[in-house]
């Protein structure tokens, strides 16, 4: 039993609670300050402290690394993919107002659905950075 | 769908760019980047007919009106560029995909179509776009793109001079936003075409100039303007033969687009050239580099690197052009852009094809290479002599009109300087067609075996013809480019 049980203990307590103020701070980004950027550093903060604690092995077996990858790109065509649904309903490109009935409502949507794309793919570029580090000299 | 172009343009290599980042199988992939190219492309034609028969186009992106939302805006000019941009990209994919995987490990290949494609698309939005902060964020987008391909080379030193290249830009891209940030703050505005109106009623000279001067170091810094050129022979050099072909014939002809925008269509003509000294240094740096990039040529032992300080002085003539802002200047810089376009592509595919047989880097292997591989070693003679200004190849053509501009505004100086620059263009261009033609070759020159694929042959022929069919029937290239610089650059007068 190794003797960081102190760090071990209260960073699972930490965890669930920087992941929920990274989405706090994702869904408060049209209201607010905040924002996808944002929120996806302080998501990439709770898998960084996880593979501080716990060792890269156990997080490279928990959050492997593909996942990361596929997400770099994933958030972008969520991002580029509402811009192209603008202009499939008639619309110029990200124009929000084409995403629902009331213009008002479709800018809601929209900023929101561009927001979760640049989410994706910070928290994908971010940890593929910090793995990139993490792996150095093990291959 | 016609009314979308200017967005789908600029969108559709950078949404492929993306799928071929997901995809990673090397045979899809190219077929990907290939297509898109080539519907991008097919795009930018039917754009630029739209506009000569409709006027210019405006597109308001996310429905927001210019000046408040950004507008990308089609005029004749930059849509013949835009035109040339995806051209020669398509042409630089066909002919792609045996090169690279002969040149780059198997596992990276995707990584570069996907880089590949969104330079392209960050490029087209540089070109395209009617706001200046949102030709930084392409010109980001491109750069940090860039750095990619070149850092994929084979050689270890493309690190290193991807490195080199990603400082210089960097610093390029905050002497840009420096500078745009000043005129925002004069004008309260980012649109190009309203800071274009609202400049004329300023009467603070000072921090305009300081904008200008700002804005024109930054971009030239991405131009590679003969004392900021540094990053630009290491990068050509060891980049892969298709991304120097690509980065050759596309970039920096981008930056200098976006120069000529900024000096004509935002700041204007009395603004710019009613200030004696900024001519002065623009001439002055402009025949700076046609010399001193040519005499550098003239003793470079590495082969792309010899071209690519030959770039270097190119890029000379071009900005003399801007310098000299007459009618006949500006369609000689326009026409420069396009014909060192299609030679330095063509160039630099004939030698990616004598990479693939042969691995060499330096000249003195090229002894006797008309021997072992006639066919390329004429194609590159061709466009190598269009490098000079033969009468007879699109060289000629840029020259012609540089000259009479220069003659028009009875600088004699310069005539004479693009006249000896001219012969420094035939004494390092001259070099390799000897060692190419008249000499034994060597048995150190080992051609291996691997037949060259029919693309690549095909390709880089197409473009060598182009050299010459473009420099005997201008209609084409000059024509488009009298009509971009009397309809845009000069307003119509």
């Amino acid at each position: 039993m190794r003797l960081d049980i102190l760090l071990r203990i209260s960073s699972k307590i930490f965890i669930p609670f920087i992941v929920i103020f990274a989405f706090y701070v994702q869904f408060h980004g049209d209201y607010g300050p905040g924002g996808g950027f944002q929120a996806g550093v302080i998501f990439t903060s709770a898998i960084i402290l996880y593979t501080i604690i716990f060792g890269s092995t156990k997080a490279l077996k928990d959050f492997p690394e593909w996942i990361f990858h596929l997400m770099i790109p994933l958030g972008v065509i969520i991002f580029a993919g509402t811009g192209f649904l603008s202009i499939i309903n008639g619309f110029n490109f990200l124009d929000y107002d084409a995403l629902a009935h009331y213009p008002k409502h479709g800018q809601h949507i929209g900023i929101i659905s561009i927001e979760i794309g640049v989410f994706v793919t910070v928290i994908g570029s971010m940890v593929s950075i910090f793995y990139a580090f993490v792996n150095r000299g093990k291959k | 769908m016609i009314e979308h172009i200017a967005a789908i343009v600029v969108m559709l290599p950078i949404i492929s760019s993306v799928f071929v980042m997901l995809i990673r199988n090397n045979s899809i992939n190219w077929l990907i980047s290939t297509t898109a190219s080539l519907i991008t492309s097919i795009a930018s034609i039917m754009m630029y007919l739209q506009i000569s028969k409709n006027g210019n186009i405006s597109y308001a992106m996310g429905g927001w009106e210019p000046p408040v939302g950004i507008e990308y805006r089609i005029d004749e000019f930059n849509a013949l560029f835009i035109i040339l941009i995806s051209i020669a990209s398509f042409l630089i994919l066909l002919y792609a995909r045996h090169s690279l995987n002969s040149e780059l490990k198997e596992n990276k290949i995707s990584t570069f179509y996907s880089m590949y494609l969104l330079c392209l698309g960050g490029l087209i939005g540089i070109l395209s776009t009617g706001d200046a902060f949102n030709a930084f964020v392409f010109l980001e987008i491109s750069s940090l793109a860039t750095y990619i391909l070149i850092s994929m080379g084979s050689d270890r030193r493309a690190l290193l001079s991807a490195y080199q290249y990603l400082i210089m830009g960097t610093i390029g891209a905050t002497l840009y936003v420096i500078g745009v940030g000043l005129i925002f703050v004069l004008t309260g505005s980012l649109n190009l075409h309203d800071i274009s109106i609202r400049i004329q009623e300023l009467e603070l000279y000072r921090p305009l100039y300081a904008s200008l001067a700002f804005i024109t170091v930054g971009i030239a810094l991405k131009v590679a303007l003969f004392p900021l050129h540094a990053w630009l022979p290491n990068a050509y050099a060891y980049a892969p033969s298709v991304g120097t072909a690509f980065l050759s014939s596309t970039a920096t002809k981008v930056a200098i687009y976006l120069l000529i925008k900024y000096l004509f269509l935002v700041y204007g003509y009395d603004v710019v050239y009613s200030n004696k000294i900024f001519v002065f240094v623009i001439i002055g740096l402009s025949i700076l580099a046609m010399f001193g990039a040519s005499l550098i040529a003239i003793f470079q032992s590495n082969l792309k690197k010899l071209f690519a300080y030959s770039s270097v002085a190119q890029i000379g003539y071009i900005t003399l052009g801007i310098g000299l802002a007459n009618y006949n200047g500006l369609i000689g810089s326009t026409v420069h852009i396009i014909n060192h376009s299609i030679i330095k592509a063509a160039i630099f595919l004939a030698i990616g094809c004598i990479v693939f047989k042969t691995k060499i880097s330096d000249t003195h292997e090229l002894t006797g290479l008309g021997k072992k591989m006639p066919v390329i070693a004429i194609l590159l003679t061709i466009s190598s002599l269009s490098l000079i200004g033969i009468p007879g190849t699109v060289g000629f053509i840029s020259k012609w009109y540089l000259i009479i501009g220069a003659l028009e505004q009875g600088w004699w100086l310069v005539v004479l300087s693009l006249a000896i620059s001219s012969l420094l263009a035939l004494i390092y261009v001259g070099r390799i067609i000897e060692l190419m033609w008249f000499h034994q070759p060597e048995d150190a020159l080992i051609v291996n075996s691997k037949s060259l694929p029919v693309e690549m042959l095909a390709i880089t022929f197409i473009l060598t013809l182009a050299t010459v069919y473009f420099g005997i029937d201008t209609r084409l290239t000059a024509g488009l480019a009298e009509i971009a610089v009397q309809n845009v650059l000069l307003g119509g007068q």
